[in-house]
């Protein structure tokens, strides 16, 4: 069941993944990215994350496409672009060595290691569905606003500033919308 | 039956699967040009960090993990809103514009 689970999820990641390189509207790429984030939350939930899966869903899935979506559609952006040429000849062979490259440094560290890790901490809480259903997230809010609470303070201060920034980034200066 | 049943995915599997999807990501980052379809590869590195994230943090029974995840997605999300602006003033600018023609980074 496990393994029909992985395998399921991780065809959903990787076809998405591949989607969004090689889609040459940008709104196909943007609804492959949201299979490729589906595939991750069904990983997340098989790894005992359920909070992380909803968030998943929830931030990535919800917001963030959505806003991709929506800048895609203002730039009007959403048309086929031609991606067969390639200005810089050696590019996309370098970029493919590059890729092939990572992968296989990672993957090979990741096999030499597998046996190096070790349970260390006190284990996570698998959620019990009879009775206490939701420990995963007890244990993840008592990690937030007990051990790391100053960096979710700290967070709250970096999304004041995006936001403003960006308010201020895209603001129209008066003067400069008589020109254009 | 009996073999589908033995091989359950280990925490090797999942950091497998996120390296490949990093070095997707990457190869979009190198081979794409619209800046809207790099910035969507970004996300995909980024998820697959998080994927190894969690798997470790199952695989080490640590919870700190997870933690992790959670604010590598609250920046993602203010990152995604600071570098869709950058993008929309650009493209207001010069519709159009592709990584090249950005390069020189001035007005």
């Amino acid at each position: 069941m496990e393994l029909v689970v992985f395998v399921l999820a991780a065809a959903m990641i990787l076809v998405g993944a591949v989607g969004v390189i090689v889609r040459s509207n940008p709104v196909h790429a943007a609804l492959s990215l949201i299979l490729t984030l589906f595939g991750v939350a069904v990983m997340f939930v098989a790894q005992n994350a359920h909070f992380l899966a909803a968030v998943q869903v929830i931030v990535y899935a919800g917001a963030i496409v959505v806003l991709f979506l929506f800048v895609i559609m203002l730039l009007g952006v959403d048309r086929t672009e031609d991606i067969s040429s390639e200005p810089f000849k050696v590019q996309r062979p370098l970029a493919a060595i590059v890729g092939v490259g990572v992968i296989g440094l990672v993957v090979a560290a990741v096999v030499s290691s597998r046996d190096a890790i070790g349970t260390r901490g006190e284990g996570l809480n698998v959620a019990d569905v009879v009775g206490d259903g939701d420990t995963n997230i007890k244990q993840l809010a008592r990690s937030v606003f007990g051990d790391y609470v100053v960096a979710f303070e700290v967070t709250s201060v970096l999304l004041v500033v995006a936001v403003v920034g960006t308010v201020l980034l895209t603001r129209r200066i008066k003067s400069a919308g008589k020109d254009s | 039956m009996s073999l589908v049943a033995a091989a359950t995915p280990t925490t090797t599997w999942y950091l497998i699967l996120a390296a490949v999807l990093f070095g997707i990501g990457a190869v979009g980052v190198l081979v794409r040009r619209n800046p809207l379809v790099m910035f969507m590869c970004i996300e995909l590195m980024l998820n697959a960090v998080n994927l190894s994230f969690v798997a470790l943090a199952k695989k080490l029974g640590d919870i700190g993990g997870q933690t992790t995840v959670f604010f590598v997605m609250v920046v993602a999300a203010a990152e995604v809103v600071v570098g869709l602006g950058i993008i929309v003033s650009i493209m207001r600018r010069r519709p159009g514009a592709t990584a090249d023609d950005i390069s020189a980074m001035k007005g």
